[in-house]
């Protein structure tokens, strides 16, 4: 046997609170994301997981109104900080979202159009830069034959492997799910599954999911939340066999209400 | 606990939990019968042990049935995880003990004809309510998820274990002073053996009980008996 390489936090997030205007949205979490690891949050709706997943990569700075305090150290660099560059912080934190969201262009273009924004590569190596986005994907040997095509004639599941390409070709370092399977028949989630299992050799995975059992299939650890509050963390196997919150317990066997 | 929001899974659970109960009263009742008819050199009885067995192994079945259903339906979580492979784990054991003491019966139905019963059936039966004790303190542990009562179960093998030694030597004895005990002294070693191993099951189960009380796990090491005498011979 092997021993385990030791955990790295990719990602610390301290003491962090997040308001919507005046109510209070999440209530100083702590919490790593350890890297090259997939890390799933789970909670009932409204209980600020898709919240927590939106200040990883400043989503809420569109939004007037919303704010957080705290720290989200990446590499211990807090990406908080209002001298963070957006631009390069969503280029190191990629974000799938629940729809698939291609863009009006062809499937060539929806790949490069985010590579060509970071960078200056030739034709041929942004052919190649697509083709191995694709490959990530796991969606190469279905479109390589039509790249000209419109990403929008894809079907649900492909168009969301598309979105995940898309974030993989910008190579960041996290990736952020939000609930990327959730619109997807069981064969098309299937495929993201084993998706992000292979992902997550090369980058650290937060994935936001209603699907307990999938959240106990994909993820090496498990947060639970509700009403703003981090209930419980631990790795997935103890988490679905044995939390040890009661609010955990009554969570995942269907008790709550 | 609370309710399912689901609540015919709560059904589930508790036909589950009740199938397990008449189990544990079922293989109960069948090695105190064979251990009475051993005493007692009591065909009739021991023919009646014979013939609860099948009841014990289709009990089993179903409980084994149910479990698999409801894990394929509910893909359960958790406690409920815990409580469904407890369930497996349980019966499993149960149906053993129902084969054990349907082992004595049949045993007892070979010696009846002897008259000579040596004094270690006196160790015989004291090892058998040992082991009746231990299976009942550990179906209560599980009836009332008592990670402390089945802990103390778990602990108290040992002493089974060096009764069975003691039973032993009383048998091997009895076998050297005299070669025509060795028939039914050879049947008593197995019967002795057969107690033994209901106390292993009686063990099996606590540990069951614990992780799904508590979802730990004992140590694989279990306490040993002192005397050791049988420990090269299993």
């Amino acid at each position: 046997m092997t021993a385990e390489p030791a955990l790295v936090q990719k990602v610390t997030i301290r003491d962090l609170k997040f308001f919507y205007g005046d109510s209070l949205a999440l209530k100083s979490i702590n919490l790593p994301l350890y890297e090259r690891k997939v890390t799933a949050f789970i909670g009932p709706s409204g209980c600020g997981k898709s919240t927590l997943l939106r200040v990883l990569n400043r989503m809420y700075d569109l939004y007037p109104r919303q704010r957080a305090e705290g720290e989200v150290l990446l590499d211990g660099d807090d990406i908080l900080a209002p001298t963070t560059d957006i631009n390069l912080l969503r280029s190191r934190i990629g974000m799938v979202f629940q729809k698939p969201t291609p863009f009006p262009m062809s499937i060539y273009d929806n790949i490069a159009f985010g590579i060509k924004l970071y960078e200056r590569l030739s034709k041929a190596e942004l052919d190649n830069r697509v083709e191995g986005a694709l490959r990530s994907a796991a969606l190469w040997d279905e479109v390589k034959d039509k790249l000209k095509s419109s990403g929008l004639s894809l079907s649900g599941g492909q168009q969301q492997r598309l979105c995940i390409a898309r974030t993989v070709a910008i190579q960041p370092e996290v990736i952020l799910l939000d609930e990327p399977a959730s619109a997807l028949d069981p064969i098309s989630t299937a495929k993201i599954e084993e998706l992000i299992d292979e992902l997550s050799s090369r980058y650290t995975i937060a994935v936001v999911t209603h699907n307990m059992q999938q959240a106990a299939r994909v993820s090496d650890y498990t947060a639970f939340m509700y009403l703003g509050s981090l209930i419980e963390f631990g790795e997935t196997p103890k988490i679905f066999t044995a939390p040890q919150q009661k609010q955990t317990q009554d969570y995942i066997t269907g008790r709550f209400g | 606990m609370a309710e399912h929001i689901v609540r015919s899974f709560d059904n589930e659970l508790e036909v589950l939990g009740r199938s397990i109960a008449e189990m544990g009263g079922l293989a109960e009742k069948m090695l105190s019968d064979a251990m009475e008819a051993l005493s007692r050199l009591d065909t009739d009885l021991a023919q009646h042990v014979v013939a609860t067995d099948p009841r014990l192994d289709a009990l089993q079945r179903t409980i084994e049935e149910q479990a698999i259903l409801t894990i394929a339906r509910r893909q359960p979580m958790a406690v409920d995880l815990r409580e469904i492979v407890a369930a497996i784990r349980v019966s499993g054991d149960l149906e053993r003990v129902g084969d054990l003491a349907k082992n004595i019966a049949k045993r007892a139905m070979k010696i009846a004809g002897e008259v000579r019963m040596p004094r270690a059936l006196i160790g015989l039966r004291h090892m058998s309510d040992m082991a009746a004790l231990q299976l009942k303190d550990v179906l209560d542990a599980y009836a009332q998820r008592d990670e402390a009562r089945a802990r103390a179960v778990w602990l108290r093998d040992g002493d089974l274990d060096a009764l069975d030694d003691s039973v032993f030597r009383d048998l091997l004895t009895f076998m050297m002073e005299d070669p025509r005990n060795i028939s039914f002294c050879t049947h008593l070693l197995f019967c002795s053996k057969n107690i033994e191993r209901v106390g292993d099951h009686a063990t099996n189960i606590a540990e069951t009980v614990v992780y799904l009380v508590s979802g730990n796990t004992l140590p694989t090491e279990r306490p040993k008996g002192r005397g050791g005498l049988r420990g090269d011979l299993g």
